[in-house]
């Protein structure tokens, strides 16, 4: 653990400072022409200042986005509609209910596929179509469809995650079912075991890690997916919206704001999913 | 590792033959892509109750796929194969043998002494009798003190005890065992040998035992059955004289050199070395 912080600090440092060129150089083009306009001459010092503190900058510094984190975190009430936390919260719900939507049906889907041949032949091809469609293109359909038969909220923007996330269950699952060796299937047909034995007490636990590994990729998939969902409803809250409402306005220091919500939030989630890994395979025996 | 109590609950060995596995003309072809191979060709062969059977022979002789047959994982194309007097499927139901493979496989999630327990789960056993079965396979294969370890913290030698241990647990009356210490080094490999003879002097049980060794064939059986390839055949039946206490330096006898050197003929002669 110890050695892995000096390379992560020293990319992280590098990272800022790539960034802290970037706004410099982008920003420096809308400092000047203000200045022409003005009929003032400014010094470099005054034009790198003038760089890190624009209202709208193309890019804003990371010192910008940091304060604006922070103010509409800590600074808020949670309840507010300018706090980061209220929006973040807002997706959250729809990515854990999608996830788990998503999770579901692909574990059931995994189920079917490898015990049923008809299914093994006809479900995975339309897995694998559902997976090209771009989901921008599909996403304001669900909502618009929904929308019409009375669903709207929470539900449409889960149904958009869990169609992200339900792909790499079905994956990780059907291959972790289908894990076990021949000579394990073999052991269990010596004791006639019923096909319900064979799937709970081999299938099941070998893929377990398979699971897990799936369940990694889904739940960032999930998030991506109620993000994408609250693009298209003109909705007015939710990591998504302030995305959007931020770039109508302009506001990109709002923009990115989000944008690093939505990354922490993505990291956290897989964070916690690894964590869970660890505790699930460790209280099972299995080396890790 | 003998007790006395065991020793006195000995059957007497001159009871009446009984045959457990027969073969007659036992054939199996697999299809395969390039064409039908004859892995067992009129097979013949009667083992009897009690009997240690050894089946020794190059790769790809049928050692494995008469042992699969027996055990009813794999179909005979021609020819009758009973299993105290049923088919393979049936005396399967029946829980007659227990299968050894030669990789312990055991389920890494689970601990040792679950691990025995298995095959008592998925037959139904209740569970005090679970309880005490595994406790006495466990005492048999002398890994008392490890029902709490998982696969991993095990040596090689130690989880292919183990798995005989989960073969003997539901007490079937016959043994199938493929190459069980195979992957194992010479020194355990004796060790093994030498807990498998106890085990099989204390508990009667009826033993199938395939093996590339000569030695460890000789050391173990009453009977060697010496196979060739290319279509799989018996090409000698071997009677083993040697009495049935067994010590290790048994094998320096002329009795078993004499033995050994039947069986290397034997070998030799079904195998044109191309
Ligand atoms: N499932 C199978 N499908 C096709 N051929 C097989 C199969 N199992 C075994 N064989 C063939 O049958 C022959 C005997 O194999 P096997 O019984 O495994 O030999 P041994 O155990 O003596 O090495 C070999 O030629 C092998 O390639
Ligand atoms: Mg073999």
């Amino acid at each position: 653990m110890r050695q892995s912080i000096l390379p992560v600090l020293t990319v992280v440092l590098i990272i800022l400072g790539i960034w802290y060129l970037a706004a410099a150089w982008m920003n420096a083009t809308w400092t000047l022409q203000q200045a022409e306009r003005a009929e003032q001459t400014l010094t470099t010092v005054e034009v790198l200042q003038d760089t890190m503190q624009q209202d709208r900058p193309k890019l804003p510094a990371p010192h910008q986005v940091a304060v604006e984190l922070w103010e509409t975190t800590a600074e808020k009430k949670i309840t507010s509609k300018r706090s980061l936390v209220y929006h973040g919260w807002i997706t959250l719900s729809a990515t854990l209910l999608g996830f788990a939507i998503g999770t579901g049906l692909g574990i059931l889907l995994a189920v079917g596929i490898v015990h049923n041949r008809a299914m093994d032949m006809s479900v995975m091809p339309w897995a694998i179509a559902s997976q090209t469609i771009p989901i921008l293109a599909i996403a304001p359909m669900i909502i618009v469809v929904l929308n019409s038969v009375g669903v709207t909220g929470l539900l449409p923007k889960a149904f958009i995650s869990a169609y992200l996330s339900f792909f790499p269950v079905v994956v990780g699952m059907v291959k972790g079912l289908r894990s076990p060796a021949p000579m394990q299937l073999d052991l269990m047909r010596t004791y006639s075991a019923s096909q319900s034995q064979v799937f709970w007490n081999l299938r099941l636990p070998a893929s377990v890690p398979f699971l897990f590994t799936s369940l990694k990729v889904g739940i960032a998939a999930s998030l991506v997916g109620a993000i994408v969902g609250e693009l298209p409803t003109g909705a007015v809250a939710g990591l998504g919206a302030r995305l959007l409402a931020g770039s109508y306005y302009g506001q990109t220091i709002q923009i990115w704001s989000a944008l690093i919500a939505a990354a922490v939030l993505a990291a956290s989630l897989v964070g916690i999913v690894s964590l869970l890994e660890r505790l699930t395979l460790h209280k099972m025996g299995m080396r890790t | 590792m003998l007790s006395q109590t065991e020793i006195d609950g000995f059957a007497a060995p001159d009871a009446a033959p009984e045959a457990v596995i027969e073969a007659r003309d036992l054939q199996l072809v697999f299809e395969t892509s390039d064409g039908p191979v004859q892995a067992l060709k009129d097979i013949n062969l009667t083992i009897e109750k009690g009997e240690f059977v050894s089946f020794i022979g190059p790769s790809g002789c049928g050692k494995t796929t008469f042992l699969r047959a027996v055990a009813g994982l794999e179909k005979p194309t021609g020819g009758t194969l009973t299993v105290n007097g049923m088919t393979p499927d049936e005396a399967r139901r029946a829980r007659a043998y227990g299968y050894v493979f030669q990789a312990a496989g055991l389920y890494p999630w689970r601990s040792i002494a679950r691990n025995v327990r298995l095959p008592l789960e998925i037959m139904g056993y209740s569970k005090a009798d679970q309880e005490s079965r595994v406790k006495k396979v466990l005492q048999l294969v002398d890994l008392e003190g490890f029902e709490r370890k998982y696969p991993w913290q095990l040596s090689g030698g130690m989880q292919q005890r183990a798995s005989i241990a989960r073969a003997l647990a539901f007490d079937a009356e016959i043994l199938l065992m493929d190459e069980p210490f195979g992957a194992l080094d010479e020194i355990v490999r004796d060790h093994l040998n030498e807990q498998l003879l106890a085990l099989w002097a204390r508990t009667e049980k009826t033993i199938g035992f395939v093996t590339h060794s000569i030695p460890e064939a000789v050391y173990l059986s009453t009977k060697i059955v010496v196979m060739s390839p290319r279509p799989g055949r018996i090409t000698d039946v071997i009677p083993n004289t040697l009495p049935k206490e067994r010590p290790l330096d048994i094998r320096d006898t002329p009795e078993f050199l004499e033995i050994a050197h039947r069986v290397r003929e034997g070998l030799r002669a079904g195998h044109a070395y191309d």
